[in-house]
Order: C-alpha cells, then sequence, then structure tokens
C-alpha cells in the first residue's frame, strides 16, 4: 500500500530538509537578471580616460567586476584575457571592472597579471550597487542590443568554456 | 493553532527571515548588509583569525601543557604525554 | 488473499471520510513540497557561491621553549598542496626535544631528555559553501603514544556573512612507564566543537566557538608523586573529566593598515577547575615588507578539587600537579614578519620571528626546597619561514 514513508513523517523531514535548504543557500533575489536592459554607467579608465557602457551597443560585452583581494578573481584573468583576445577582433568587448579601494592596487596587480582588456576603477562601488553585486567575482553578458543575457557568480575552474560558448551564441 | 501548520509556519518564517521570499511582502527580510565588494578589509591577512598553523599549534602545545584550561582555541591537535 | 480483501473492504466501510481526510493531507503534503521547493529554489538560485580551497603554502619552523627548568625545542615542518582543485592535503612533521629538570623532576627524580615526535595528515574538501576537513595524528614519546582523528565541517551561510563550523575529535592513547614493563594503561579523549563567525561591519568580524571535551582512562604522569601528610604517595587522579569551553573573539580593523583583536574564552571541568583566558592583540604593517604584531595574555585558574600541596587528609584522589593548582600567568609576546618576495596569486615568501615571555605566579603551590609559593618566568622563540606557492 505504502511505498513512500508515511506523510506524517515526510511532511516534517520535508520542512527540516527546506529549512536546512534555506540556511545552506544564499538570501536575496538578484536586482539584474536576463533580458532586462543593462544599467548605463560611465567610470573611468586605468589608463585615464573614461569610458561609458551605451557606447558599446552593436558590440557583445563582458562586464567582468574583479578585486586585488579576491582569490578567484585574479584566477580568472588570464582566462578572460585569452577571450577578449581570440573574439576582439569580432565585435566583444571585455570590461573589467575593479572594485579596489586603492586604484593603484589595483592597476599594479592588471599590470602583473598582463591583463589587455580595458580596467574600469569602481573605487565608489556605485556601478557594484548598480548591479546589485551578490558575489565576487560576478560576470555579466550583454548582448548587441544592450540586454544582459547571462550571469556568472563566483568562478571555478571551466567557467570560462560556459563563457566562450555564450559568447560565440551572442557574436553570430 | 493546528500542529500540522507549525513546520510550514516554521519554514516560512525561517526563509522570510533569511530574505527573498516573494510569497510574503508583508515581511521585510534581512539582507547581509556587507556586500561581497566591501570585503577588501576583510580579506586582509591580519584579519583572519587564525594565520600560521604551525607557530600556533605550537603556542598551544606550550599552554596545554602548562595550563589546565584546554580548547575552543581553534586548533586541532592530538596529545601527548606532557604534564 | 483473503486478508487482503478483508483490509481493503474495511478500508472501505470505514474509511471514506478517512479517504477524504488522506487525500487532503496529501494534498497538504504535495502544497508544502512545492512551496519549500519553490522558496529553495529561489534562495540557491542567486549564487554557484564557491568557498576558496585554502592556499598552497608550506612551514619551515624552529621552537625554542625555556621555562622552569625544561627546555624544549626542535623543528617543525607543514607542507599544504590541492590536487585537481578539488581536495588540499596537509601534512605535517613536528618534534619536541625535551631536557626537563623541572622542579617535579629535580625534587623527586633527576633530569633527564626525551624526543617527541609527531606526524599529522589532514585532507580538506570543499563543495560550494561547504568545507570538510578529516585530519589524523600520531604523536610518539618513549613512555606515550597518542593517536587522534578529527572531523570538521564548516558552512558559510546568509550571504557568506556567517561561517558556522561542526567538528568532533577522537583521540586514543597508549601509556607506560619507563623503568616498570608491568604497567600499562590508556587513555580515550573526546572533543565536541561547535562555532560560528560573523561579519559584523565591512571592518568588524567576531566569533564565538564553544568545546565540549571529555576524557577517560589513565589521565596522571605515572611519575608524578603527591604529598599526604609529608609524605610522598604515588598520585591518584580519577578515571574520567568533562570540560567545557567558550570563547569569544573579536577582530577589527583600525583603518591605518592596522588591526587589533580581543579574546576571552572560560573553561570549567568536573574536576572543579575554573579557569579564564584574556587576550588583547595589536597588528601593523610597516612600510611593504613588514608586519608586525604585539599581545597580552593574561590567565587564571582555581585548583582541582582533589589537588593539594600537602594533603592533611586521606581522600580517594590526590594530586600534586602544579597544572591543576591554583595560578596565574601573564604574557607578553611580540612577532615581527618580513617579506622577502611577493607576487599576488603567484607566491609569496616570508620571513618571521616571534617572542612570548609568561611570568607564572602558583597560590597554593609551594617550592618543597624553599617552603615558599613557587613562581617561574619561561621564554617561547620561534624562528620560521611561511611559503604561499
Amino acid at each position: 500500500m505504502y511505498t513512500t514513508l508515511p506523510s506524517s513523517f515526510q511532511r516534517p523531514l520535508r520542512c527540516i530538509a527546506a529549512i536546512a535548504l534555506a540556511f545552506a543557500a544564499s538570501s536575496a533575489a538578484p536586482a539584474i537578471a536576463p533580458t532586462s536592459a543593462a544599467p548605463d554607467f560611465t567610470l573611468r579608465t586605468m589608463g585615464g580616460p573614461n569610458m561609458r557602457l551605451q557606447e558599446q551597443r552593436g558590440r557583445v560585452v563582458m562586464v567582468n567586476f574583479w578585486a586585488t583581494w579576491c582569490g578567484p578573481c585574479r584566477q580568472e584573468m588570464p582566462q578572460l584575457d585569452r577571450l577578449y583576445q581570440k573574439y576582439k577582433s569580432s565585435g566583444f568587448v571585455l570590461l573589467g571592472v575593479n572594485v579596489d579601494d586603492d586604484a593603484m592596487k589595483a592597476a599594479d596587480v592588471a599590470a602583473k597579471l598582463g591583463v589587455s582588456f580595458p580596467v574600469l576603477l569602481d573605487t565608489d562601488k556605485a556601478v557594484s550597487k548598480l548591479y546589485d553585486l551578490s558575489t565576487m567575482p560576478s560576470t555579466v553578458i550583454i548582448d548587441r542590443d544592450g540586454k544582459v543575457r547571462y550571469v556568472h557568480r563566483g568562478y571555478l575552474n571551466g567557467y570560462e568554456e560556459n563563457y566562450e560558448k555564450q559568447i560565440r551564441e551572442l557574436l553570430k | 493553532m493546528k500542529t500540522r501548520m507549525r513546520p510550514a509556519i516554521a519554514l516560512i518564517a525561517a526563509s522570510a527571515l533569511l530574505g527573498g521570499c516573494s510569497m510574503l511582502p508583508t515581511f521585510k527580510p534581512i539582507e547581509p548588509w556587507v556586500k561581497p565588494y566591501e570585503r577588501e578589509r576583510l580579506a586582509d591577512p591580519i584579519m583572519k583569525l587564525s594565520r600560521d598553523s604551525l607557530p600556533e599549534k605550537h603556542f598551544e602545545h606550550v599552554r596545554d601543557v602548562r595550563e589546565a584550561a584546554r580548547g575552543a582555541t581553534g586548533v586541532q591537535g592530538g596529545g601527548c604525554g606532557c604534564n | 488473499m483473503a486478508a487482503t480483501r478483508r483490509s481493503n473492504a474495511r478500508l472501505r466501510a470505514g474509511g471514506v471520510a478517512r479517504l477524504r481526510g488522506l487525500r487532503a493531507a496529501r494534498r497538504r503534503a504535495a502544497l508544502l513540497r512545492r512551496l519549500a521547493g519553490l522558496i529553495g529554489g529561489v534562495l540557491a538560485a542567486s549564487g554557484a557561491r564557491a568557498v576558496d580551497l585554502p592556499e598552497d603554502h608550506a612551514e619551515a619552523l624552529y621552537h625554542l621553549y625555556n621555562g622552569g627548568g625544561v627546555t624544549a625545542q626542535g623543528p617543525a615542518l607543514l607542507v599544504r598542496k590541492s590536487i585537481a582543485d578539488k581536495v588540499s592535503l596537509t601534512g605535517t612533521y613536528y618534534v619536541d626535544a625535551v631536557s626537563n629538570a623541572s622542579i617535579d623532576v629535580v625534587t623527586t627524580a633527576s633530569p633527564y631528555r626525551e624526543t617527541r615526535q609527531e606526524f599529522a595528515l589532514s585532507g580538506d574538501y570543499v563543495y560550494r559553501d561547504s568545507q570538510i576537513t578529516v585530519a589524523a595524528s600520531t604523536s610518539h614519546e618513549p613512555d606515550y603514544v597518542a593517536n587522534n582523528g578529527s572531523i570538521d565541517v564548516t558552512q558559510e551561510v546568509f550571504g557568506g556573512m556567517t561561517n558556522v563550523s561542526l567538528g568532533f575529535s577522537r583521540g586514543s592513547d597508549r601509556v607506560t612507564k619507563k623503568g616498570s614493563p608491568e604497567f600499562q594503561d590508556h587513555a580515550t579523549h573526546w572533543q565536541y566543537r561547535l562555532g560560528a563567525t560573523q561579519i559584523l561591519t565591512p571592518r568588524w568580524l567576531m566569533s564565538a566557538n564553544f568545546e565540549a571535551l571529555s576524557d577517560d582512562g589513565f589521565l596522571g604522569s605515572p611519575y608524578r608523586v603527591a604529598r599526604v601528610f609529608g609524605a610522598a604517595v604515588p598520585e591518584r587522579n580519577p578515571r574520567t573529566r568533562t570540560g567545557r569551553a567558550v570563547k569569544l573573539r573579536l577582530i577589527g580593523d583600525l583603518g591605518n593598515r592596522d588591526a587589533m583583536h580581543l579574546e576571552y574564552r572560560y573553561f570549567r571541568d568536573t574536576w572543579a577547575i575554573k579557569a579564564h583566558t584574556a587576550e588583547l592583540g595589536y597588528s601593523r604593517y610597516l612600510g611593504q615588507a613588514w608586519l608586525a604584531d604585539a599581545y597580552a595574555r593574561y590567565y587564571t585558574q582555581s585548583h582541582a578539587l582533589f589537588y593539594s600541596d600537602n594533603a592533611i587528609s586521606e581522600t580517594t584522589y590526590v594530586s600534586r600537579n602544579r597544572q591543576l593548582s591554583t595560578f596565574n600567568d601573564g604574557s607578553l609576546g611580540a612577532k615581527l614578519s618580513y617579506t622577502v618576495r611577493k607576487i599576488p596569486g603567484r607566491y609569496e615568501v616570508k620571513l618571521n620571528g616571534a617572542y612570548e615571555y609568561t611570568r607564572f605566579k602558583f597560590k597554593d603551590f609551594t617550592d618543597v626546597r624553599t617552603g615558599s609559593l613557587y613562581g617561574y618566568s619561561s621564554s617561547v622563540v620561534q624562528l620560521y619561514v611561511s611559503a604561499i606557492y
């Protein structure tokens, strides 16, 4: 008759499991979700001149939020640089938004890691707040019409393959 | 309050507390107030609770031998016959 | 066959209402399932947040302790390496060469030399927001072998602002006595740990740790003697001991490339010992390559129930172990680190030196040679090289 646990056992067990899951999972749904328009911003680049997101309309943009004190961010940089070198001639641009308090340290680490893509400085964290970052690093992929298509939170080995697939798809 | 509803209430309360529960717009969820991009100072080595494990292990061993209080230090270790 | 028919009939007859009740209950269960799934999904959707594997690093240490007639020194080595970005393994080797001419030894026997060796191996595994650490260690002395195993689980919750950890250790020791091959005993230890670290502000964090310790078996020293009515008798310790410790810590960044920490620990056990530990420390970066730390620590404890400097009654248990007496000690310590080479994210090599001076004052333990209350001071020196690679 009963092939599973009686419901009197199942309900509290599922509730406990759900509460445990609620504790284990992180909180707050993100404000930046796929298919919403990417909030525009203007930031100073490492080289000096300002750069505006809206000016990149027509190109596929990947915005990567990173910091010198974040291990996975530094791990990710060489992979992002490789992607930038490979696809920049096809209409792809990568903006590395740094959130350090000290711009000099950011420039120093970026130079040491040998990144060729533009590094923007968000020292007052305004753009981070605008994009409601919930993890470091965070990567947002925006299509040619300025719409957010993919949001990646965190970085683990192998994520760059996913990035490449999504960039190729949007470049078509 | 029916006993059957208690687990459900507890579940809803717990998830509302942790935030992001779109089912109950009247509850104000507690959100993490230190954002990931604000954790620069906390990532510094001098803010670490435990920096170098060997020297700490040595200090804990020296104190364990001479003092009767043990535990809650964050250093896991074995024993020895030193006393 | 008949039984099934009978039970079906019973169900049909007595249970139409029950069946409706059951259906309603199942619908409620399904709704709750969907609710739990939805909430869980919404909460889980915000992150493939990852706890980092601990960094690869290595430490080589020379340690020296000198105080109260005891000198213990030796090298220690630690190497940590991550395998395939999933598991981090740590190997530790620790040597203690002890030259013991302490007050106990000098007044009851003759000074001796002994070497203790310890090996430990541990593995860390990270999955999303959790980290599991499994460790095993073994310590060898000519008359004492201790084996220990532990498991710890750490979980990041609440957007990474809170870290909750649970741990369990079990130790098993074999005690023998030099010169008395007929003496053999054992001791077992259990430890249960619970801890939480909470980020308070972008500059302050605090942690609370609780540990319950339980020991069973031979918990004394086969060489130590107690004093009853002025005469030396072998000590008699209880064969069980349970203690609890709670420790609170606060660390804060002070804004000038410096930080301070404050800690307090309370310990209490079934041997009636109550102990308080307090520590205050300050760290500061000096220039680009130097890091300096300074701290002050104070410890005080009350004596074990059966402890006595000179017992004037016959009790089941009696001990003159000064570790169980009423005493306090104050320490001042300093540490200096020099970064030899640093490439962020690649490697870093540091040279470090630490020194700690401690002064012990006993309230109910006397020096039998002089009859006055005992006290001594000790120094700890640590010189080590640490590298992140």
